[in-house]
């Protein structure tokens, strides 16, 4: 029998793809059909025709899955807090870190200047914001991106040289990536704040708080991350912008080791209270974990997988597998969230912080499904927090083996963007996130959904196609 | 008068349905000039036409979505921006679509969807057949409802089909109505055992539906695509088609329709005629009726009588020709006389308006062989081109939807403003006697054609009567009780109007033809 006549006795399932109105007559009458949201070719997605090469697409097909194959190897552990200016490869007093691609101080947005006014002023180097400005101003400070160092931060990423650090560990590759301590939320230094309380906290982590865990994880020698990550994502946290899960089995991991260790009571009360009053503590471990899970793939010749999303309050940056350490930047979107009372959209900072290496590394906004919580910051219901994670499909190589998402028939999460996908099907990663204020000194305004612009994968791609075939 | 723009990167929405958006916020008060669109050059050049450009919307690419007004009241762009969103996020109540799973890609529908069967694809031209190919080549069968496809394109993909034992229906396929789906333009029709297999979309809708109004029904309706009986196709989705039927099992009579096709063509779907025992109508209207039944095919006088003839020979009945009207001849007398009292004496012009080609074709064959020179925008012979064909001349014939009206603009079986446009211009002509106009009805036409008219119909038939003259208004509604639209309720609306409703274009011509006759003197 031909297929014609096989169709015949079939029931009719379609695709449409075009006039959306051919596929509501379909479902009227009952009829099984998927509407696809077509969108004409861009001047990208023509050039990826090049890569269509049966030659060129098998060599990518082959450091893709090496880089997919590190990726899903990586088993991030904790191995200790030390500092940054010991363990921070590079790192030097007149240093300060900051979130993001690289970035001149004359073009840094308000958050960052203001979390650097308050490094420096932490860091003793300046007592006041006109004399922190005036000294980021003139040259002495070295500025430099968090990624350059084996290190990621939340939001503006300020990383100055005696603050306290996690250090971690990809076991099965060896290195190692850094991250300063959760401060918590409100007015922190992260989201640029420096009047007196938020250098006071910081003074208090750096006298109490780090010691504590510090002498704790001693104790504790390392601490699984993948595992607890993995749990977190079945208990409605998605890594990125809910660690209410992952915090309280840090928590549990962390208590009696801190119980254990030399100081008073009362200091480690403080620690405890500390950690249990701060729903993002958790982030501080997963934004790094990711980091070192990611670093394997900083140079796979012929791979499209990309391996870092960071923004700066300025700009949006990307790396890519097979381009090494080139940055492909463009600015930065307006996020799509919720204010919270009081502020509004004209409060609110471009896109900011390296904390999207979490969707780099398949959680986070590509998580969504498992956090349906989360959806609610743009007004979403739950199916639509399983439809961004089921678009996130589209744009990645391959699905977590260890995490997996209970409501989608525990499926893998979406993991390893490929630049290519992002160019042909035009969907871009998506990403939760805060919301700094465009003030200085202000703090976190809300919090919701954000895009990299399309630009940073169309310049990812010339540069790619530059590499690889010509 | 102030400019007023907005713009949205990167947001890409269906043409079409911004067009459809476009005309409702035209609607709105204190709107002038208004463009929803797509930063296409069309829209583009369109916006610099009607002086709603500025460098912003010069520098749009396709993907981005704009907003461009002109008012000179500073809330419009706000009420206008609501309205557009508001029309953009309607949501329908017969499901969740706004949350159902879109995908971007047809590989990512495959993979979604693995019982997918067929892909309709309705996109622009230029890329609907690389969409069309990935379809076959993820073993989909293919409506390919779009138009502006190359031949060369049409050919590859039909003997990739063919290869692969798969339909491909089109391009510029409108209708097809498989395991009972209409798909596109089709109308509700009973199940049966009759088999179609068309090449053009309103023929075939003209056939179903009587089919159904004679008490028959169908099996499967194939469409092919206009082009598929020319040579250079070689009616390849014809023949694979006609064989489908020829081994489908419900399938008892079969009926192929098209315009006649390239000789060489018709000889081999006709030869494969020989091959069934089951009866083969050869609907190719206006084709060598000789020629047909030569090779033991029936041939048939038009498309009503082809429907006719099929469901006689499903019900194992004797056929003959049909030319007749279902009304009894002195009911006919007495309508013609009716209406030939009610003109004045320099009136004897036809102005046919349809939406549906085919239907087009057929009035303007019959009423050719009765000897009237018929103008038209897709004439019977060179000479009868009209020069402007916004401009009727004498007796004239005008398909709307064909492509020289329909450039960025829907169908005006979708849309029909086109034809509410023209009516009001045919009533300023004082010799036009008769205008004839089609409603189609089904899934894919205008849930309301008899209601986008009406207006229009009532003011056309005033403004002759203020000049002492009147104007008879013949229409045929071709449509089932099955239909979305609901046939008796579109019917009415029109007789209220004081339209003369025939039972098939057949008829409604056949009148016409009647009327002119005396005014004529042919």
């Amino acid at each position: 029998m031909t297929e014609i006549n096989k169709l015949f006795s079939k029931k009719l399932s379609v695709i449409n793809m075009g006039l959306e109105s051919f596929h509501k007559d379909l479902k009227q009458q009952n009829v099984q059909s998927m509407h696809v949201n077509w969108r004409p070719p861009t001047e990208a997605s023509i050039k990826l025709s090049v890569l269509e090469d049966e030659n060129i697409s098998e060599k990518i097909e082959s450091a893709n899955k090496e880089a997919l194959k590190r990726l899903l190897a990586a088993e991030p552990i904790i191995v200790g807090i030390g500092t940054a200016g010991t363990h921070i490869p590079g790192m030097t007093k007149k240093t300060i870190l900051h979130a993001g691609p690289p970035i001149a101080w004359e073009e840094m947005s308000e958050p960052l200047r203001g979390a650097i006014v308050g490094g420096l002023i932490y860091e003793k180097l300046v007592s006041n914001e006109e004399e922190g400005r005036k000294l980021a101003a003139s040259g002495e400070i070295i500025f430099d991106s968090c990624h350059h160092h084996s290190t990621v931060g939340p939001m503006a990423g300020v990383v100055t040289n005696s603050m306290p650090v996690w250090i971690l560990q990809n076991k099965a590759f060896g290195n190692f990536a850094y991250c300063t301590l959760n401060e918590g939320l409100g007015k922190v230094l992260r989201f640029g704040a420096f009047s007196p309380e938020v250098i006071d906290r910081l003074n208090w982590m750096e006298r109490v708080l780090a010691p504590v865990l510090k002498e704790a994880m001693e104790i504790k020698v390392s601490i699984d991350l993948k595992t607890i990550i993995a749990q977190s994502l079945q208990m409605g946290d998605e890594g990125h912008n809910r660690n209410k899960a992952g915090t309280s089995l840090l928590f549990r991991e962390l208590a009696p080791c801190i119980v254990k260790t030399k100081y008073s009571n009362e200091e480690k009360a403080q620690v405890l209270t500390f950690i249990d009053k701060n729903d993002h503590f958790f982030l501080n471990v997963s934004m790094p974990a990711c980091k070192c899970s990611l670093d394997p793939l900083r140079d796979i010749p012929n791979s499209t997988v990309v391996y870092t999303m960071s923004r700066n309050g300025t700009n949006f940056g990307i790396r890519v597998s097979g381009t090494g350490d080139e940055w492909f930047t463009a600015p930065c979107e307006l996020v799509n969230g919720l204010y919270f009372p009081g502020f509004e959209e004209s409060d609110a900072n471009p896109d900011i912080g390296d904390s999207c290496i979490t969707e780099t590394a398949g959680i986070g906004g590509f998580a969504m499904a498992t956090a349906p919580a989360i959806v609610q910051f743009v007004g979403g219901t739950p199916k639509d927090a399983i439809n961004y994670t089921t678009s996130m499909y589209e744009i990645t190589c391959a699905e977590n083996k260890t995490f997996k998402i209970p409501n989608i028939n525990f499926r893998g999460t979406p993991t390893g963007i490929d630049l290519r996908k992002v160019i042909e099907t035009r969907i871009l990663p998506v990403i939760n996130t805060g919301i700094a204020c465009n003030r200085a000194g202000v703090g976190q305004v809300g919090a919701g959904i954000v895009h990299p612009p399309m630009k940073c994968f169309e310049d990812a791609l010339t540069s790619f196609i530059k590499k690889t075939v010509e | 008068m102030n400019l007023c723009v907005d713009i949205r990167k990167n947001t890409y929405y269906d043409s079409v349905a911004l067009m459809l958006i476009t005309k409702e916020i035209k609607k709105m008060p204190k709107v002038k000039d208004v463009i929803v669109g797509m930063g296409t050059e069309l829209n583009k050049e369109l916006t610099e036409n009607l002086g709603l450009s500025n460098d912003a919307i010069k520098g749009l690419t396709p993907n981005d979505f704009f907003i461009a007004v002109a008012s000179d009241e500073e809330n419009t762009l706000k009420t206008i921006v609501k309205k557009v969103d508001e029309l953009l996020n309607t949501k329908t109540d017969y499901d969740d679509s706004a949350l159902e799973y879109k995908p971007t890609t047809l590989n990512a529908a495959v993979k979604h969807f693995q019982e997918a069967n067929m892909a309709v694809i309705s996109l622009p031209g230029k890329y609907a057949a690389y969409e069309a190919k990935k379809a076959l080549n993820n073993n989909l069968h293919v409506m390919l409802f779009s138009d502006n496809v190359t031949v060369e394109e049409e050919i590859e993909l039909k003997e990739i089909g063919r290869d692969k034992g798969l339909l491909v229906m089109g391009p510029d396929c409108g209708t097809a109505i498989i395991n009972g789906v209409p798909l596109c333009f089709a109308n509700v029709v009973r199940h049966g055992n009759i088999g179609i297999v068309g090449a053009s979309g309103t023929g075939t809708q003209e056939i179903t539906v009587i089919i159904d109004k004679l008490g028959g029904g169908v099996s499967q309706v194939i469409g092919t695509g206009g082009r598929d009986l020319k040579s250079e196709v070689g009616g390849i989705m014809m023949l694979e088609g006609f064989k489908a039927l020829i081994d489908d099992e419900e399938t008892k009579v079969i009926v192929l329709i098209s315009k006649p096709p390239a000789p060489e063509v018709a000889e081999k779907i006709l030869n494969m005629v020989k091959t069934t025992d089951k009866p083969v109508i050869a609907s190719f209207i206006g084709g060598d009726r000789c020629e047909i039944e030569k090779h033991g095919a029936y041939s048939s006088v038009n498309l009503e009588d082809a429907a006719r003839k099929a469901v006689l020979l499903s019900e194992g009945k004797k056929i003959d020709d049909f030319t007749d009207f279902t009304l009894a001849e002195e009911e006919i007398e007495e309508i013609v006389q009716e209406e030939c009292k009610k003109f004045s004496s320099d009136q004897k012009y036809l102005r046919a308006l349809y939406t549906g080609g085919t239907l087009a074709d057929e009035a303007m064959k019959m009423l050719g062989k009765e000897g009237y020179r018929i103008n038209s925008n897709i004439p019977l012979s060179p000479e009868l081109k009209l020069k402007d064909i916004h401009k009727s001349v004498e007796h004239t014939c005008i398909d709307l939807g064909d492509d020289d009206f329909t450039v960025g603009k829907p169908h005006p079986m979708i849309d029909p403003v086109g034809r509410v446009e023209r009516l009001p211009k045919e009533a300023l002509d004082d010799e036009v006697a008769i205008v004839l106009m089609d409603f189609v009805l089904g899934f894919g036409s205008n849930i309301d054609p008899a209601g986008e008219m009406l207006e229009a119909i009532k003011d056309a038939k005033k403004t002759m009567e203020d000049k002492n003259k009147y104007l008879c208004v013949i229409g045929y509604v071709c449509g089932t009780e099955g239909d979305p639209q609901n046939y008796k309720e579109q019917s009415e609306k029109l007789e209220s109007a004081g339209v003369i409703l025939m039972p098939s274009n057949a008829q409604a011509v056949k009148l016409s033809s009647l009327i002119l006759r005396r005014l004529n003197k042919l």
